[in-house]
């Protein structure tokens, strides 16, 4: 400081700064030592924070991701390949004409607080979801079920009012865990379940810890905590990740991050798929888009491959029809609107619209996918001579006036829920207003179809009518991007359900 | 001195109120339902109304507003839509964050700028000066947000001292807990303390050149106590005019410091609650900050009368007896 002699002010400043050194050195240690973490933990980082525990109260896929599987179990649960797996019920039988479900629950289940897991508690949590004065997010799922009855302790009957093939599928949903009455009206703040780890506690803004539950009816998890941590940002999800007080992100906010990440030898990266079909929505109550040779241009006039890569870092794959890839039902139709300007251009002209003389208005939230893919595809519009208006909304804005309000031309929007594709059946109340009865045929022999094979037909037919109807324009399947510790184990590579099942997780070494 | 803070009580409670009826206004005219933006694209017509019914979203918009104000005086105040917990639990954890880290910030900003800015004024045109005004120029300059990342990059990711970020709750211990603050209330620190070393350099300079000052040094004091014992008091007032308008900044710093730190404080809670449509958290942290600066506000205006005893005893604007 002072050449000579310092100044009372300037020895004032002295001490400080050497107070400071000290104390940032003696918290630094404090905090070095925590990062040595014992191998039998685990800290995931997630973007979202959940605004409460309970996934029977709530559409947050937030929810799912922190207690679905790990403390929440269902009678059945959708495993790692997108596949419905016995979980709380052992097996079930179905009637001859499909309308009752027997479910033989399993005997050894206990919930968190100790009390034992019973058809009553099955028969109560169905019951809550499908009450009138339910909140149950998903209450459609349960529509067809007409009565829930205990037949004794370990028997569930489930009778329907039609047959509904995918019932075992809609019980794996989180909105379809089992609760404790007891507990039920608790589950926001305390979640009660029957999972392998049990909620120790929440510091609201930042994180959730769980612990193994020594009681578990199941195989024992390998880590005895979990602790998942939320991340909004992605500079400071890079951050963390790489200070490694993170030892896995479960789905990268900044795909633009994953060269440097997937560099480092301390790092996996694994690109997996999702149940999230991008799609250009078009708002079929409007001319000229209820003419389908409008539709069918603007589907001719993108270039899906470059919307991947320009917004999404070349993760993801092109999509011709509503339906997931990796799905054994899946049937690639990308080539029946393949990328061809002059052939959207005949078809605009068809249709009599002049070049320039259309403009439609694309509205598009949040999320990455949609704001950088928006600036593509409104230049691709632009390249066949139709003009379009950017408006960017928040979520909030988005549903009240896209989803609920239908005052849209054009929006770019991720479908994120298991097998949705059943929402062209909706009509004119779902937000882009597609009809078409032969494709709500093919959703009614679906429902009462239990043969695989013969499945997997009328799902083929189903993706075919919306690619042939050019209903929206479909863009591609959601990547997840997921980043861990290369020494961490048993992580799932894709999400068929939104979920970060953590049982099957352990160190190497 | 009575009637001086009887008038400024009487505005800030007018303020308040204004405040409450903005705050109300705007998030009515604003578009978004809590309910689908809770229960999501799946759920049913029938299921929203039952959520709205019992958020009490279908009553007149004057009956809400009365229950609200009514609630904020009785201390009652209603559950957040989105996390379903009375508004004063979800704030005492959030204030238990953003107030030490403002706190921090400020004693830090305090400790680093008032002995700079003397130094600089004392030795002033020399290298120091120019150091400490080049320096903090620098300062002013930089945005607090990427002087975090900055910082983040150096002690977290590089040196591995400290997180970089989260807060692991002070029931995890003191050690802990002040380590995820640090380089928030940095961040948040050396922007303010370059601004306020600046106003500290040219405070005292003015009080250097005054009569009071060459009569201390006539009286035998050397240059440094003389600054010490009649100076720095003399040079408080814009000083602590500047720090209270600092507070303010340093409230809407912790939004973004907050984000970029992942620190659940108020400000954070603020952001995310705007996004989610949680009315009712929204219009109490509003009031709650409004009133916040309010008091400051009337604080600072204490603090003049407590520095100078013109304005005490209602001298004002008598400056040159």
């Amino acid at each position: 400081m002072g050449p000579t002699k310092p100044s009372r002010p300037a020895r004032a400043l002295a001490s400080t700064l050497a107070a400071l050194a000290i104390g940032v050195s003696t918290l630094a240690a404090g905090a070095t030592s925590a990062l040595a973490e014992p191998p039998d933990s685990l800290v995931m980082g997630l973007v979202l924070e959940p605004p409460h525990l309970d996934p029977t109260a709530g559409a947050a896929g937030a929810i799912d991701e922190v207690v679905y599987a790990n403390v929440f179990e269902g009678l059945t649960r959708i495993g790692p390949d997108g596949a419905v797996m016995p979980a709380l019920a052992a097996r079930w039988d179905i009637s001859e004409d499909g309308t009752v479900y027997t479910f033989h629950l399993r005997r050894d289940v206990t919930f968190h607080d100790g009390t034992a897991f019973t058809a009553d508690d099955a028969a109560y949590s169905l019951q809550r979801a499908m009450d009138e004065d339910s909140v149950n997010a998903q209450k459609g799922l349960f529509a067809a079920i007409d009565s829930v009855v205990a037949l004794d302790g370990y028997t569930l009957i489930v009778e329907l009012s039609h047959p509904l093939a995918r019932l075992p599928f809609n019980l794996g949903w989180g909105d379809a865990v089992m609760v404790a009455p007891e507990t039920a009206e608790t589950n926001k703040t305390a979640p009660v379940g029957t999972g392998p780890f049990r909620f120790v506690r929440w510091v609201q803004g930042d994180r959730v810890e769980l612990e193994a539950y020594p009681d578990y009816w199941g195989k024992a998890p390998a880590l005895t905590t979990a602790t998942f941590r939320f991340i909004p940002d992605p500079t400071a999800a890079m951050a963390a990740l790489m200070a490694g007080d993170l030892d896995a992100f479960a789905n990268m906010p900044a795909p633009e991050s994953l060269p440097a990440l997937d560099a480092d030898p301390r790092f996996t990266v694994v690109i997996g798929t999702t149940e999230g079909e991008t799609i250009l929505a078009m708002n079929q109550r409007r001319a000229p888009l209820d003419d389908i040779r409008v539709r069918q241009a603007i589907a001719h006039a993108i270039d899906r491959q470059a919307v991947v890569d320009g917004a999404m870092f070349g993760h993801g794959t092109p999509i011709g029809s509503h339906f997931a890839p990796h799905h054994p039902a899946y049937v690639d139709l990308t080539s029946v609107t393949p990328y061809d300007p002059a052939r959207a251009r005949a078809l605009l002209a068809e249709a009599g619209i002049d070049p320039g003389g259309l403009t439609l208005t694309l509205h598009l939230p949040p999320p990455s996918y949609a704001r950088r893919g928006g600036e593509i595809v409104a230049a691709h519009l632009a390249q066949v001579g139709i003009g379009t208006r950017i408006i960017p909304v928040e979520w909030a804005q988005w549903l009240e006036q896209v989803f609920r309000g239908h005052d849209f031309d054009l929006t770019i929007v991720s479908h994120t829920e298991p097998l949705d594709i059943g929402i062209y059946a909706r009509g004119d109340d779902y937000y882009f207003g597609y009809e078409n009865p032969a494709f709500n045929a093919v959703m009614d022999s679906l429902q009462a179809t239990l043969d695989e094979p013969a499945r997997a037909r009328l799902y083929g037919q189903a993706q075919r009518l919306l690619a042939e109807d050019a209903v929206n324009g479909f863009l591609f399947q959601l990547a997840k991007h997921g980043v861990w510790n290369a020494r961490l184990r048993g992580l799932w590579e894709n999400s068929p359900v939104q979920a970060n099942d953590v049982t099957g997780v352990s160190w190497a070494e | 001195m009575a009637w001086f803070l009887a008038r400024r009580a009487v505005a800030l409670v007018l303020t308040l109120w204004a405040a409450s009826l903005v705050v109300f206004v705007v998030l009515e005219v604003l578009p978004g339902d809590p309910a689908l933006l809770i229960l999501g694209v799946g759920a049913r017509e029938d299921t929203l109304a039952a959520l709205r019914e019992s958020m009490g979203l279908d009553q007149p918009a004057w009956a809400r507003y009365l229950n609200w104000v009514g609630g904020l005086l009785t201390g009652h105040m209603a559950n957040s839509l989105t996390y379903d917990v009375p508004v004063p639990a979800l704030l005492g954890p959030r204030l238990a964050v953003s107030g030490p880290l403002a706190l921090l910030a400020l004693t830090l900003a305090v400790a680093l700028a008032l002995p700079l800015g003397v130094l600089a004024a004392a030795r002033r045109g020399r290298a120091t000066d120019v150091t400490v005004m080049g320096v903090s120029q620098l300062g002013v300059a930089v945005p607090n947000f990427w002087l975090g990342l900055l910082l983040v990059l150096v002690f977290a990711v590089g040196l591995r001292w400290l997180p970089s970020g989260g807060f692991p709750g002070w029931e995890a211990g003191l050690g802990p807990a002040l380590a995820a603050l640090i380089l928030p209330a940095l961040a948040l620190a050396l922007p303010q303390a370059a601004i306020l070393a600046r106003v500290t350099r040219s405070a005292v300079l003015e009080v250097l050149g005054e009569d009071y000052m060459r009569t201390a040094r006539a009286k035998g004091l050397s240059h440094a106590e003389a600054l010490w014992h009649h100076g720095l008091r003399n040079a408080m007032i814009p000083l602590v005019t500047i720090m209270g308008l600092q507070f303010s900044f340093l409230l809407a710093g912790t939004i973004i410091i907050e984000t970029v730190f992942t620190l659940p404080g108020i400000g954070r809670l603020m952001f995310q609650a705007i996004g989610q449509r949680d009315l009712v958290v929204v219009r109490d942290l509003v009031v709650l900050l409004a009133a916040t600066v309010g008091v400051v506000n009337f604080l600072v205006d204490v603090s003049y009368a407590l520095l100078d005893p013109r304005l005490r005893h209602g001298r004002a604007g008598v400056a040159d007896e």
